[in-house]
């Protein structure tokens, strides 16, 4: 059996004439936690579908957890743990019930134990009797999170976990993911957060349902060949829309009181901003690329 | 691995038996339709045999005429509007419809009984609504004889006890080949099991995929035929629970008679019930919402009512209705159901109707295990 705990080749599918995912690639080895980015209707969560066999491929093969992903579904459910992007768990359940309806479908042995352990991880055994539908939207997400992972899957699919989901939580769900990984558990993990991105081993980034990014987090932001410059100080709100439209200026937008100008080529944007350097009271200097520019660059460039 | 396993089913039926207890729509079904069914047929049966307008032709001058006459308006079944001497003028208002029955008393009534020679005593009933002249002919022979009996005193009580002393002759017209009121009891429990068995589990799986949980469900591993027995079997309990009100209250405010085998009424019930959800689950894997799924069981409903027997008479109906009629599992459970209730029929008598049931329940329930979709696509 091969290390890869995820490893599929063109991937593709269509609803009608629409293509949601063309020609993707993924390969996980065991125990890594990968980022699956993208903008809205890329096609992640069509992606991680097909994965645990809920939409039928139109092309691609490969193995999840060594299982044929398009015949062997069935085995693949019982070791995956698969988080819905909508929350899909029974409203009309209370909370106790639906872990409960959880741990029979997958015949858990020591039921009880392993509902009263979750709840109480949770923080929610007061609130146990509580309907589901009851829940705030952070809570439904910390929930359907601690519902999935109840049989302690081999491999977790997780579509926008935290979503909603408060800072603590936020860091508690990471710091979750990192014993799991610890232990052997392959997960991937769609999310709109750059910080969430940051925190994985890998990321992937689909774009119009093509993967046109991967790989660490230092790697894609190198590839990109962005340069960016921050300027701060005096007159710099008055910059923005000056320097959006200059030559060699690629990508120029405000992260708080800074104004952060990337390019892809260098020489280019030094020309850009060499006008500016110099006057008194701004200061310009070169700052590490940040993912986020990256993506937004991509992104650009695709549609242009 | 791909056995059945109980357990997960288990889960499936744990899970629909909560939600089942919550929603406050599927519990006013089970319990609200039978009984608005069963009140509003129930008033058909029970209230319209009141006051029906008679005619009576009285030939005889005797006192037992009038004893009779007396005890008919007293009972609240005939309104006499009517009262001549011959029973010519009489059969005339019959057929005209202004009257629902003739009473012919004839010549010599009461010195014939007196005499102990069993005269005739000739009721005429038109028997185009059967349900509503059935109950006061019921009444009739009860009323005739207790109203005689009061006068049968002194020296004639030797005449009173047990069988009348009059012959009692019932000519039904119109239409000879009466339904009774009996039909109709077991008929509502087919008609009634019909509509709501088919109307939950059509919206069983639909209500699933409407609020995203059947994704969740997908991604879980149980298979087709677990999800489809958790979800078939909690409505089973529920068929049988409905059986159990509408058998009660047949009995009690109907006075319908259960006169054959319990255990082979509720073989037959098997059948149908499980026949029945299997159609609303076919239903529920094809509808896009539950709008459609409603839509689809009335178009089930429809036919099953029209086309079984329940409404019109089978026989009558033309042969291409007897062909969809005979598909339909409602007009094989109406004849077990009026078969086992009326008759008393046994195993043999009912297996004619019970092999298309058995064959249209394996059918169904094949077809809702291929049509279930394991994926979302
Ligand atoms: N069942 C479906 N029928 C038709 N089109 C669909 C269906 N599911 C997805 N699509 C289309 O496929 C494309 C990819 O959708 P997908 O849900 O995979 O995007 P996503 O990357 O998960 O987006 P988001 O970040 O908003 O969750 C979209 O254009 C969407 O409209
Ligand atoms: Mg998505």
């Amino acid at each position: 059996m091969s290390d890869l705990a995820i490893d599929v080749r063109g991937l593709r599918k269509t609803f009608g004439s629409k293509v949601a995912v063309d020609g993707v690639d993924i390969a996980i080895p065991k125990g890594e936690v990968w980022g699956f980015l993208g903008p809205n209707g890329s096609g992640k969560t069509t992606t991680i579908r097909m994965l645990c066999g809920l939409l039928r491929p139109d092309a691609g093969e490969g193995t999840c957890l060594g299982f044929d992903f398009r015949t062997q579904s069935e085995q693949i459910k019982r070791e995956t743990g698969y988080m819905t992007q909508r929350f899909s768990f029974w409203e009309d359940l209370s909370i106790r019930e639906n872990l409960e309806f959880v741990a029979r479908v997958y015949q858990l042995p020591k039921r009880r134990a392993r509902v009263a352990a979750t709840l109480e991880r949770l923080g929610l055994v007061k609130r146990q009797r509580q309907l589901a539908g009851s829940l705030s939207g952070g809570w439904k997400q910390r929930l359907a999170l601690a519902a999935c992972m109840l049989h302690e899957p081999q491999l977790l699919l997780l579509d926008e976990p935290t979503a909603g989901v408060d800072p603590q939580a936020r860091r508690d769900f990471w710091e979750e993911i990192h014993a799991l990984s610890a232990r052997g558990i392959t997960v991937l993990v769609s999310t709109h957060y750059m910080d969430e991105a940051e925190r994985c081993d890998r990321i992937v980034y689909i774009l119009n349902s093509r993967v046109i990014a991967r790989g660490t987090v230092a790697e894609v932001i190198a590839r990109s060949g962005l340069t960016t410059f921050v300027m701060e100080g005096e007159g710099v709100r008055h910059l923005l829309e000056e320097l959006r439209n200059a030559p060699g200026v690629d990508l120029a937008a405000f992260f708080g009181a800074a104004l952060h100008v990337s390019g892809t080529n260098r020489s280019a944007l030094e020309r850009a901003l060499a006008p500016y350097r110099g006057r008194p009271g701004l200061n310009v200097h070169e700052a590490p690329v940040s993912l986020e520019d990256v993506f937004i660059h991509l992104q650009r460039e695709v549609h242009s | 691995m791909k056995h059945f396993s109980l357990a997960r089913a288990f889960a499936v039926l744990v899970k629909e038996f909560i939600q089942m207890g919550r929603d406050p729509l599927t519990f006013a079904m089970i319990v609200g339709i039978p009984l608005v069914q069963l009140v509003l047929f129930g008033y058909a049966i029970n209230l319209n045999p009141k006051n029906l307008p008679t005619a009576i032709s009285i030939d005889d001058p005797g006192t037992f005429a009038r004893s009779l006459t007396a005890a008919l308006h007293n009972s609240g079944y005939f309104d006499i509007v009517e009262e001549t001497n011959s029973p010519a003028e009489a059969r005339r208002l019959l057929s005209e419809g202004r009257v629902s029955f003739v009473i012919e008393v004839p010549v010599n009534f009461t010195r014939d009984i007196i005499r102990g020679e069993k005269p005739q005593l000739l009721v005429e009933a038109d028997a185009t609504d059967p349900s509503a002249s059935s109950y006061a002919l019921a009444a009739f022979s009860e009323l005739a004889s207790a109203a005689l009996r009061d006068d049968l005193v002194g020296s004639l009580a030797v005449r009173a006890p047990k069988a009348p002393p009059f012959e009692l002759v019932v000519h039904r017209l119109y239409n000879p080949e009466s339904v009774t009121q009996y039909n109709v009891v077991p008929g509502l429990l087919g008609v009634i099991l019909t509509m709501t068995m088919v109307l939950i589990t059509s919206l069983a799986v639909t209500r699933e995929r409407e609020r995203g949980t059947y994704e969740n469900l997908l991604a879980m591993p149980a298979t087709p035929l677990e999800i489809m027995f958790g979800k078939i079997a909690p409505y089973v309990a529920v068929g049988y629970v409905q059986v159990t009100l509408i058998l009660l209250a047949g009995l009690y405010i109907f006075g319908v008679p259960m006169l054959g085998s319990l255990t082979l009424l509720s073989v037959a019930l098997a059948l149908f019930i499980i026949a029945n959800l299997a159609v609303g689950y076919t239903f529920s894997t094809v509808a896009e919402n539950q709008l459609q799924a409603m839509q689809m069981t009335f178009f089930f409903f429809l036919p099953s009512i029209l086309l079984s027997g329940f409404m019109f008479p089978f026989d009558g109906m033309p042969v291409w209705a007897q062909w969809i009629g005979d598909v339909l599992p409602l007009t094989h459970f109406l004849r077990i159901v009026r078969g086992i209730m009326l008759k008393a029929n046994g195993w043999a008598e009912i297996w004619p109707n019970m092999w298309p049931l058995i064959i249209f329940m394996s059918a169904a329930c094949g077809i809702a295990l291929m049509r279930f979709r394991r994926t979302l696509d």
